[in-house]
């Protein structure tokens, strides 16, 4: 170990993991710099309608945290940026960082919009999983409340990098922020100890075969911007297919989890959960509608949660069928899913008008390249495997590299925050230990 | 290419249809299909007992005819043949002591190891013709014909000896798309035609059929194809019971895989034996010009 200890900490990922780990590690008096591949730190939870067991809105409570992190002296958010490379060991990271070209000269853009209210180019928004309904520009923040408040250009569909025509956001832009031949930059720094708190994805809809692929079956993300009041159709209950307000929606819980055949065996643990939170929420929006939910078992292991289910039950009417579903077609203006309810033992049939796949929980394809730079130990899944997996849940197998969130398993938000404080208490230790006794101390704490 | 083939009972009597059209056919692709010299009765229902040993023994004495030809492949038609031989074979595969209590029963036979491979028509088409070489056969292509393919579930399930994906199979779908036919996808092509239920539920049937039939037409197909004659007694013959049971029901030809095979090759039209099917195809076919 060489003579220098960077007190400083890496994280990334800029989901709730890594925004409260940042927070945690910052509040206790060290740097940290938050890595987020996306214009903005958020992560999925952004993008939720509300959120159980509190039903509450995930902007109201989540922005007012990535605003702070966004403030905190001792944050340094690089947004749009991926990790290069890593060398070095613990205490003495080398990490190579790539600003990937925005087009925008952050230091010069104010967030003030006029580039992307004039921009004529539509594009479909990551944000808002794709939907036909919430199209962002070429030139874009994910969303309103988006941290950093900055713009960036997407390439693939600006008219002035693809066809050197247009340049209207050069025009307008009040502070000449736009720079169309920016190019990818890599920056070095130098930290001492790294969080992984990469997330999840959903599974492929695409993978169950049995089930069609049309606009009107979608996955929980996508039914989470329907559902939500400031999302693409202003929580307006729409169909993607036609924009009407559906009527009969099933959900299917355990799509592609529990299924150790032909797709994953282990439990999503969130799906349960959020089938029982958004058929609630869909209720509230259209009372006249009817949810049916069908389940393998309802898993609600967390505090106030199986009150929160039997609210759904006994309140708002949700129908819960005990099956699976074996297949879902398209016929005319109706989504057919046939299904089973083993508790009567009868075939179902529900003709529905759209449907709701609770997809399983993937590691975030996007965080592949980190664990194979790191060296990071997985399960065949790709989640991260812990030192241990109870007595150093938040410690990986290399020496000052951590875990949080659903980079390591799915999780919900409680549980995610939990093991985020968890991992920057670990950071905060190793720093403090560090401070206070000296590389002796550390040694010995490396064992 | 030279392979045992074996018949089963059905293709000799009311699936002449399906034999004769599908040897000939093999034949313009270079598939020999040799008839077993000797075959008995595949045993029809695959038994799910797990010690019901005897119901193994038809299955495997057929598997052993083909190893007397000295050859480890056995080529079926019958999507309930394929399914009870492969199974069966499965089953004798699994587990030694099993294995061994059966070739002990049939101590006039050889010893039988389990490695014969049973394979369909459209695995041969599909995995070692290919379909280029298909539609490089091609003289008349289906141009135009509307068909449905229907797959039921002997090819299909247990996922273990299935052809082709359970839930979402293609293979047929290429093979008529090689032939020229317009292909129209049906959602129940996978769902039950209601099998033997035919025999003392026939209500049980004509619902399973009416969907399937009507999902069929409701999407544009003019015709559907099959593979297996249980189902197309049920798909075929019931329409009749349909019609008195569904008022509005239009009927609708429906023709073995092989019989498309053979008109789009050209193949003199006997071969094609459309006089046993009771929704006659021939006044379709003749509007497509596919016959004179
Ligand atoms: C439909 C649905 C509804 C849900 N509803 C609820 C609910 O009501 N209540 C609840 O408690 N939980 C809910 N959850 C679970 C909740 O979304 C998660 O627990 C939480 O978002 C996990 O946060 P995270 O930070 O671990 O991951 P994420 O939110 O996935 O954040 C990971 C971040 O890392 C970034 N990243 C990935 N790779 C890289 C890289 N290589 N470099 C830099 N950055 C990278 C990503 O862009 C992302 O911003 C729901 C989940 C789903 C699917
Ligand atoms: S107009 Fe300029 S300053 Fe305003 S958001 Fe766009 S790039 Fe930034
Ligand atoms: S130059 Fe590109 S980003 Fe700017 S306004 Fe035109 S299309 Fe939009």
């Amino acid at each position: 170990m060489s003579e220098t200890f960077d007190k400083k900490a890496l994280i990334v990922g800029g989901g709730v993991a890594g925004i409260q780990a940042a927070l945690d590690i910052a509040d206790g008096g060290y740097q940290v710099i938050l890595v987020e591949r996306t214009p903005s730190i958020g992560g999925h939870m952004v993008q939720l309608s509300e959120v159980f067991p509190t039903l509450d809105c995930p902007q109201c409570i989540l922005t007012p945290k990535m605003v702070m992190c966004g403030q905190h002296p001792n944050i340094d958010i690089k947004a749009y940026c991926e990790v290069e490379s890593v060398t070095g060991e613990v205490g003495n990271f080398t990490v190579r960082i790539r600003h990937k070209a925005t087009y925008v000269d952050w230091d010069a853009c104010t967030g003030c919009g006029q580039c992307e209210q004039k921009c004529p180019t539509k594009a479909p928004s990551e944000f808002n999983r794709e939907l036909a309904f919430g199209p962002r520009k070429a030139i874009y923040s994910p969303f309103a409340q988006a941290v950093p408040n900055k713009r960036v250009i997407d390439a693939d569909h600006c008219l002035k990098l693809t066809k050197d025509k247009c340049g209207i956001c050069a025009k307008v832009c009040p502070t000449q922020a736009i720079r169309y031949d920016q190019k990818d930059w890599i920056e070095e720094i130098k930290v001492g100890a790294i969080i992984v708190a990469t997330g999840y994805e959903l599974y492929k809809k695409e993978n169950l075969t049995e089930y069609a692929s049309d606009p009107d079956v979608i996955d929980g993300l996508e039914f989470e911007r329907i559902l939500c009041p400031s999302g693409p159709t202003a929580g307006v209950i729409k169909r993607p297919s036609d924009g009407k307000e559906p009527l009969d929606v099933v959900f299917v819980q355990c799509a592609g989890s529990r299924d150790p055949d032909k797709h994953l065996p282990y439990c999503s643990r969130v799906c349960c959960m959020y089938c029982c939170k958004m058929a609630m929420l869909y209720k509230h929006a259209v009372p006249d509608g009817q949810a049916y939910i069908f389940y393998i078992d309802v898993r609600t292991d967390g505090k106030m949660y199986e009150e929160f289910y039997q609210r759904g039950v006994e309140e708002d009417r949700i129908v819960y069928l005990r099956g699976k579903v074996s297949k879902i077609f398209r016929e005319g203006d109706k989504i057919i899913v046939f299904g089973m309810d083993t508790l009567t033992g009868k075939r179902v049939e529900v003709a529905a008008d759209l449907v709701v796949l609770a997809m399983a929980m993937i590691p975030n394809p996007a965080g592949e390249k980190v664990k194979k730079i790191l060296n990071l130990e997985t399960d065949t899944f790709g989640f991260i495997t812990e030192a241990h997996a109870k007595l150093h849940p938040v410690e990986t197998g290399i020496d000052g590299v951590f875990v949080a969130g659903t980079a390591q398993a799915p999780k919900d938000i409680p549980e995610t925050v939990a093991q985020a404080g968890g991992a920057a208490s670990k950071v905060l230790s190793l720093f403090s230990g560090v401070e206070k006794g000296g590389k002796a101390a550390l040694k010995e704490m490396a064992g | 290419m030279k392979i045992p083939y074996y018949p089963g009972c059905t293709l000799k009597t009311k699936a002449k249809d399906l034999e004769d059209s599908a040897i000939a056919a093999a034949k313009v692709l270079g598939v020999e299909m040799e008839e077993l010299p000797q075959w008995n009765c595949c045993g029809t229902v695959y038994s799910l007992s797990t010690d019901d040993l005897i119901h193994q023994i038809g299955p495997i004495r057929n598997l052993i005819r083909a190893k007397e030809q000295g050859s480890d492949r056995l080529v079926t038609l019958c999507s309930m043949c394929y399914n009870t031989l492969k199974r069966a074979n499965e089953f004798f595969l699994a587990d030694e002591e099993k294995r061994d209590r059966i070739n002990r029963y049939m101590d006039e036979e050889m010893d039988y190891a389990g490695d014969v491979t049973v394979v369909h028509l459209l695995e041969i088409l599909r995995d070692e013709i290919g379909m280029d070489k298909v539609k490089a056969a091609v003289k008349k292509p289906l141009t135009g014909l509307k068909v449905s393919p229907y797959y039921g579930c002997m090819l299909l399930r247990p996922a273990s000896i299935g052809i082709d994906d359970m839930e979402r199979p293609t293979v047929m779908e290429d093979l008529l798309r090689a032939l020229g036919a317009e292909v129209i996808d049906d959602p129940y092509k996978t769902e039950c035609c209601g099998a033997y239920q035919t025999v003392n539920r026939k209500d049980v049937v004509v619902t399973c059929v009416h969907s399937i039939l009507t999902s069929a037409q409701g999407n544009g197909a003019e015709v559907v194809a099959l593979s297996c004659p249980l189902c197309d007694f049920n798909l075929d013959n019931r329409q009749k019971d349909i019609q008195q049971a569904y008022a509005g029901f239009h009927t609708m030809p429906v023709l073995y895989f092989t019989q498309l095979m053979a008109i789009a090759f050209d193949l003199d039209e006997s071969v094609c034996r459309f006089e046993l099917s009771s929704q006659d195809p021939r006044p379709l076919l003749k509007s497509k010009g596919l016959i004179a």
